[in-house]
C-alpha cells in the first residue's frame, strides 16, 4: 500500500520518518521505565516533572500534527485548532469530574463542586453519560468531529478559503472561548475543571499513572504520524496537495476538493480532540483560556517553524519552540514574547519550508545532480 | 395627607434653612405668628395660617410645620408664640421666626397653651406650605416644589398650583407646574371633565414618570375615566418602547463608530493588499500611549493647554503608528508578497513584539488618560441620554471616514489605490508604482489606526492588551463588510454595533456577542466576500 510517490521527499515512510516513529516509540518505553524503575540518585534517572512536561510536549506535538494535516498538506490555514483541543480536554475534564464522587468539598455524589457552589439542584442535560469511560471516549472524537464538520461543511461547500477561512475559525474559538467563560454555562465558568482524583480507578497523581499517559501519548503520537505518513503517500494525499496547491485548478479537473477538504478538516479535528484528552489528566486541569486565539496561532508557529507539509517537522516543531518555551521562561520570565514574536517573522521570512523542509531541501541538493532538484513551487497560489 | 406632605416639610426646612436671615418681611410674619395667641377657634386659627399663606415668605415655614405638629404653644401670661420641644425638665422655648433658643433654660409646661389644630386643618397648612414654595422667587426651588407634587400626586396642593400658575412666567417652569397640576387633579374630587384633561397632559408627558403615575391611577378608577387612563397608559408605553429602542439604536451606533475606528485602517489595507494585518490593534495601542504620553507632557511643560492635548495627540498619534507602519511594510510585509497566510503570522509576530515592547517601556498596568472638561458629562434628548465623550467619538469617526472617502475617491494616491485593488498588474502596467502604493497605503491605514487609538483611549484602558481586546471585531467588521469599499466597512461596522447592543437586553452581553459571532460564520457562508464585495476579475485572484 505504502509506495514512494516521488512528489514530495518526506512523502511516504522515508527513511527518516520511519527512523523517528521509531525513535519515538522506543521514548514511550523507556522514559516512563527510566522514570518508575530507577532510584532517584542514578544518573539515568527520569524525574517526575520531566516526565510530566514531556508528556504535555508529546500532546502539543499530536495537535500540531493535526494541524499539519489541514494546513501542510491541504493549505487550509485554521486559526482556531486550539478549540478542538480543548473540547477533546473538556470531555475528558468532565469524565474526571464525575469520577471525583463524594470525594470533593462539598461530598455531592452526582454534582460537581463548581455546580453545588453555583446552587445547581441537578446535572445539566449534556453531562449525563460522563461518568462512563467509553461515552467520554465517544465525545472526545464526536463533539470536536461534529463542530468541524459542520463547520468545515458550511465553509467548504461556499468556497470561503484563505484569509477569510483564517479569520472565521479565529471567531470561532473566540465565540467559544467567551462562551466557556459564562457560569451558565455549565462548564465551571472561568476556572475550568480541576482538582481530578482518578482515571478508570487509577490515582491521577501516582508516578504509574502518569507513566501510563505518557507511553500513550507517545503511542498516538506514533500512530498520527503514520497516519500522516500513510496519507501523504497514497492517491488521496496526492489529491490532498493538488487541492492546497491550485483549488480551482484541481476542481476543473473533475474532482470535488470541498469534499476532500471537508474529510482532512474534521480528521484533523478529532485528532486535535483526543491530543486534549490526553493533555488535561497530565496538567490536572482544563480551562476557557485553551480556547484562547493566541494559543491557535501558536500552534500555528510550532508547526511553521518545524516544517508544514513535513511529516515529523511538527512534533520537531512544536518539541523546538514549547522546549525553548520552558527554559526561557525560566531565565527570563519576562521577555519569552521577544523571542516568541521575533521567531514568527524570522521563520515566514527566512525559514518558509520549517526546520525540516529547509534541512531535507540541503541534502537533496548535495545529493542530486542540479537537473534533478525539483522547480520550487509556491506553496499557496492564492495572490 | 399628612403622610404625603412630609417631603414638603422637609423640602421647606431646608430651603428655610438656606434663606437665612434674609427677613425681608420678617417683622410683619412675627406680628401674623403673634395673632396665634389670641385665636379662640379652628376657623380662627385657619384665617391666621391664610394671612402666613398670603405673605408666600418662607420665613413662616417652621411656625406652620410646628403648628402643624402640635408643637406651636402661646405663654398664658403674655401672649408670645413659641416653637416648644419637650424636654425632661420642662418646655424649652424656640424662636418661631428666627429659630433662635429663647433664652429661658426650660418653662413649666402648665404656663403654656397649645394653638389648636386639626387634620382638616394640618391639610390646610401643608396646602400652604407647599404655594409658598411654589411662590418662592428661585427658579429652582419652584421647579422642585412642583416635581415632589407631581410624583405625589398631591391634591391639597391644587389652589396653590393655581394661584402659582396664574403669576408663574417662567415658561420651562410652568410646565412643570402644569404637570404637576394634572398629578394633583387626578389624585383630587375634581369633575371627570378636569381628570380627563389631566390624563391627556400625563400621556404628552409620555416619560415613565407619567407612566407610573398613570398606572398609580388605573387601579383606583372606573369607567370612562379608566378607559381613558388605560389608553393612554398604552400610548406612552408604546412611545417608551419607540424611544428604549432609539436609546439602543444610539448605543448600537456609537458601539459601531468604535469599531468603524478599528477597523477602517484595516479595510484599507486589507483592500488594497489582501493582507490581513494582525498588528493592527497594536497600531491601534500605540496611538492611545502616545495620547498617555503627550497629555503628560503637556501636563508637565504646558499645564495651561491640558484641554488641548488631544489635539496635539492627533497628529503625533497618525505619525508615531503611521510610521511604524511604513517601517513594517518595507522591512517585512513586502518580503511576503503575495503569500498572505505568511503575512498574517508574520504581523502576528510583530504584534508580540509591539505589545512585549511597551510592557517593558510602560509597564504592565493600564495608564490612566485623562477626559478633557468637554468630553465628559452628558445630555439629554427626549428621553435619551447621550455622553459627551460617546458623540464626540461618533462624529469622530463620521470625519475620519469621510477624510478617508474624500482620499481615496479625489486623490490622485487614492486612484492609484484603487487601481492597485482592482488589478494589481494591470495597475503596474499602466505605469503606477504599486510597491510604492503598498506603502503609503499601508502606511495611510496604519495611521489611522494611530488616531482611532487617541478616541479609543477616551472610552477604554489604556493598557499593552488595548488592541487585542479590537483586533477581532475589527477582523469580522472588514470581513462582514467586503473589502475594496469604505461603505462595506461603515455599513458592517454600524450593523454589527446595532445588532450587539439589541442583543445585550435580551441574552446577556456574553452570550450576544457569541451569538453574533455564529451569524457571522454563518453569514459568511453566504456572502463569502462579505456584504460589498469587489465584482468582476479581481474576485477570483
Amino acid at each position: 500500500m505504502i509506495t514512494k510517490t516521488g512528489l514530495s521527499p518526506s512523502a511516504g515512510l522515508g527513511k527518516a520518518t520511519r527512523i523517528f516513529i521509531g525513535i519515538i516509540l522506543v521514548a514511550a518505553i523507556v522514559v516512563p521505565l527510566l522514570n518508575i524503575t530507577l532510584p532517584a540518585d542514578n544518573t539515568f534517572h527520569i524525574p517526575d516533572y520531566l516526565v510530566a512536561l514531556l508528556g504535555k510536549f508529546l500532546c502539543y506535538a499530536m495537535l500540531a500534527v493535526s494541524l499539519n494535516l489541514v494546513w501542510g498538506y491541504c493549505g487550509i490555514l485554521s486559526l482556531g485548532h486550539g478549540a478542538f483541543f480543548a473540547l477533546g480536554g473538556y470531555a475528558m475534564g468532565m469524565y474526571l469530574m464525575r469520577q471525583i464522587g463524594t470525594r470533593g468539598v462539598y461530598g455531592n455524589p452526582v454534582l460537581p463542586d463548581f455546580m453545588v457552589f453555583l446552587n445547581y439542584k441537578e446535572l445539566p442535560w449534556f453531562w449525563y453519560g460522563f461518568d462512563q469511560f467509553w461515552f467520554m471516549a465517544l465525545m472526545v472524537i464526536l463533539v470536536p468531529g461534529i463542530l468541524a464538520f459542520v463547520f468545515g461543511w458550511l465553509a467548504f461547500r461556499s468556497r470561503v478559503s484563505g484569509v477569510y477561512l483564517s479569520i472565521i475559525t479565529q471567531a470561532m474559538t473566540y465565540a467559544l472561548l467567551l462562551a466557556f467563560f459564562r457560569n451558565d454555562m455549565g462548564f465551571g465558568g472561568n476556572n475550568g475543571l480541576t482538582d481530578f482524583k482518578d482515571i478508570l480507578g487509577f490515582n491521577i497523581q501516582t508516578r504509574e499513572t502518569r507513566a501510563t499517559l505518557f507511553a500513550l501519548s507517545a503511542l498516538f503520537l506514533a500512530l498520527y504520524l503514520f497516519v500522516t505518513a500513510y496519507m501523504a503517500a497514497s492517491r488521496f494525499g496526492k489529491l490532498l496537495m493538488a487541492t492546497r496547491d491550485s483549488e480551482a485548478r484541481t476542481r476543473f479537473l473533475g474532482y470535488r476538493p470541498e469534499k476532500v477538504k471537508l474529510f482532512v478538516w474534521t480528521l484533523s479535528a478529532i485528532m486535535g480532540g483526543i491530543a486534549g484528552a490526553l493533555y488535561v489528566p497530565q496538567v490536572g486541569i482544563i480551562n476557557p483560556g485553551e480556547f484562547a486565539p493566541a494559543n491557535s496561532i501558536e500552534i500555528v508557529i510550532w508547526t511553521a517553524v518545524g516544517g508544514r507539509g513535513t511529516i515529523i517537522g511538527p512534533v520537531i516543531g512544536a518539541f523546538f519552540v514549547n522546549g525553548g518555551k520552558s527554559l526561557f521562561t525560566g531565565w527570563f520570565p519576562e521577555f519569552w514574547l521577544f523571542v516568541l514574536g521575533p521567531l514568527f517573522v524570522f521563520t515566514t521570512l527566512y525559514l518558509p519550508k520549517g526546520i525540516v523542509g529547509t534541512t531535507t531541501e540541503f541534502w537533496q541538493k548535495l545529493r542530486a545532480k542540479p537537473a534533478e532538484i525539483l522547480p520550487e513551487a509556491p506553496p499557496q497560489a492564492a495572490e | 395627607m399628612l403622610r404625603i406632605s412630609k417631603p414638603l416639610i422637609i423640602l421647606f426646612a431646608i430651603v428655610w434653612s438656606l434663606a437665612g436671615s434674609a427677613f425681608a418681611q420678617s417683622a410683619d410674619v412675627r406680628s401674623i405668628i403673634a395673632e396665634f395667641a389670641t385665636t379662640k377657634s379652628f376657623k380662627q386659627v385657619e384665617a391666621v395660617v391664610e394671612k402666613l399663606g398670603a405673605t408666600s415668605d418662607p420665613v413662616a415655614a417652621p411656625a406652620l410645620r410646628a403648628l402643624s405638629d402640635g408643637k406651636l404653644k402661646y405663654r398664658k401670661s403674655d401672649g408670645s408664640v413659641f416653637i416648644t420641644v419637650e424636654g425632661s425638665a420642662g418646655l424649652s422655648l424656640i424662636d418661631p421666626v428666627s429659630g433662635e433658643k429663647v433664652d429661658s433654660s426650660s418653662a413649666a409646661s402648665s404656663d403654656f397653651k397649645k394653638v389648636k389644630v386639626k387634620n382638616s386643618l394640618r391639610r390646610k397648612i401643608a396646602a400652604v406650605l407647599s404655594g409658598m414654595t411654589l411662590q418662592s422667587k428661585s427658579a429652582t426651588r419652584r421647579l422642585a416644589g412642583a416635581k415632589t407634587i407631581f410624583e405625589t400626586s398631591d391634591a391639597s396642593a391644587l389652589e396653590a398650583l393655581d394661584a402659582a400658575l396664574t403669576n408663574e412666567e417662567n415658561a420651562e417652569v410652568k410646565e412643570v407646574f402644569l404637570d404637576a397640576r394634572a398629578s394633583a387633579i387626578l389624585a383630587s374630587d375634581r369633575t371627570e371633565r378636569a381628570k380627563l384633561d389631566a390624563v391627556d397632559r400625563l400621556a404628552a408627558r409620555g416619560d415613565r414618570a407619567a407612566l407610573s403615575l398613570l398606572s398609580k391611577f388605573s387601579a383606583s378608577t372606573d369607567g370612562a375615566l379608566k378607559e381613558k387612563i388605560d389608553g393612554a397608559m398604552t400610548s406612552v408605553a408604546a412611545g417608551q418602547a419607540v424611544w428604549a429602542n432609539a436609546q439602543n439604536i444610539w448605543y448600537g451606533v456609537s458601539l459601531g463608530s468604535v469599531l468603524l475606528l478599528a477597523a477602517i485602517g484595516l479595510a484599507i489595507t486589507f483592500g488594497v493588499m489582501g493582507v490581513i494585518n494582525m498588528a493592527h490593534g497594536e497600531m491601534v495601542m500605540l496611538g492611545a500611549y502616545t495620547t498617555f504620553v503627550v497629555q503628560q507632557f503637556v501636563a508637565a511643560f504646558a499645564p495651561g493647554l491640558t484641554t488641548y492635548a488631544l489635539l496635539f495627540a492627533l497628529p503625533l498619534a497618525f505619525l508615531v503608528s503611521g510610521a511604524v507602519g511604513l517601517v513594517m511594510e518595507r522591512g517585512l510585509i513586502r518580503h511576503l508578497y503575495g503569500r498572505p497566510l505568511e503575512t498574517l503570522l508574520a504581523t502576528w509576530g510583530v504584534s508580540l513584539i509591539l505589545q512585549q515592547t511597551v510592557r517593558t517601556i510602560f509597564g504592565a498596568t493600564n495608564r490612566e488618560v485623562s477626559n478633557p472638561s468637554w468630553m465628559s458629562g452628558a445630555f439629554e434628548v427626549g428621553q435619551m441620554s447621550i455622553t459627551w465623550n460617546r458623540l464626540w467619538i461618533v462624529l469622530f469617526a463620521m470625519a475620519v471616514f469621510a477624510t478617508l472617502y474624500f482620499i481615496i475617491n479625489r486623490t490622485s494616491l487614492g486612484l492609484d489605490m484603487r487601481a492597485v485593488t482592482q488589478n494589481r498588474r494591470m495597475a503596474g502596467a499602466m505605469g503606477i508604482r504599486t510597491s510604492w502604493v503598498d506603502a503609503l497605503t499601508f502606511g495611510l491605514g496604519s495611521g489611522i489606526a494611530g488616531i482611532a487609538g487617541v478616541a479609543l483611549s477616551q472610552i477604554g484602558n489604556v493598557s499593552p492588551n488595548l488592541g487585542q481586546s479590537y483586533i477581532i471585531d475589527s477582523f469580522l467588521v472588514v470581513v462582514f463588510g467586503g473589502v475594496g469599499n469604505l461603505w462595506g466597512t461603515l455599513v458592517g461596522a454600524m450593523s454589527l454595533g446595532i445588532l450587539n447592543k439589541f442583543m445585550e437586553p435580551y441574552a446577556g452581553a456574553v452570550l450576544g456577542k457569541v451569538i453574533i459571532l455564529v451569524l457571522i460564520i454563518l453569514f459568511i457562508q453566504k456572502r463569502p466576500r462579505g456584504l460589498f464585495a469587489l465584482k468582476g476579475r479581481a474576485v477570483e485572484t
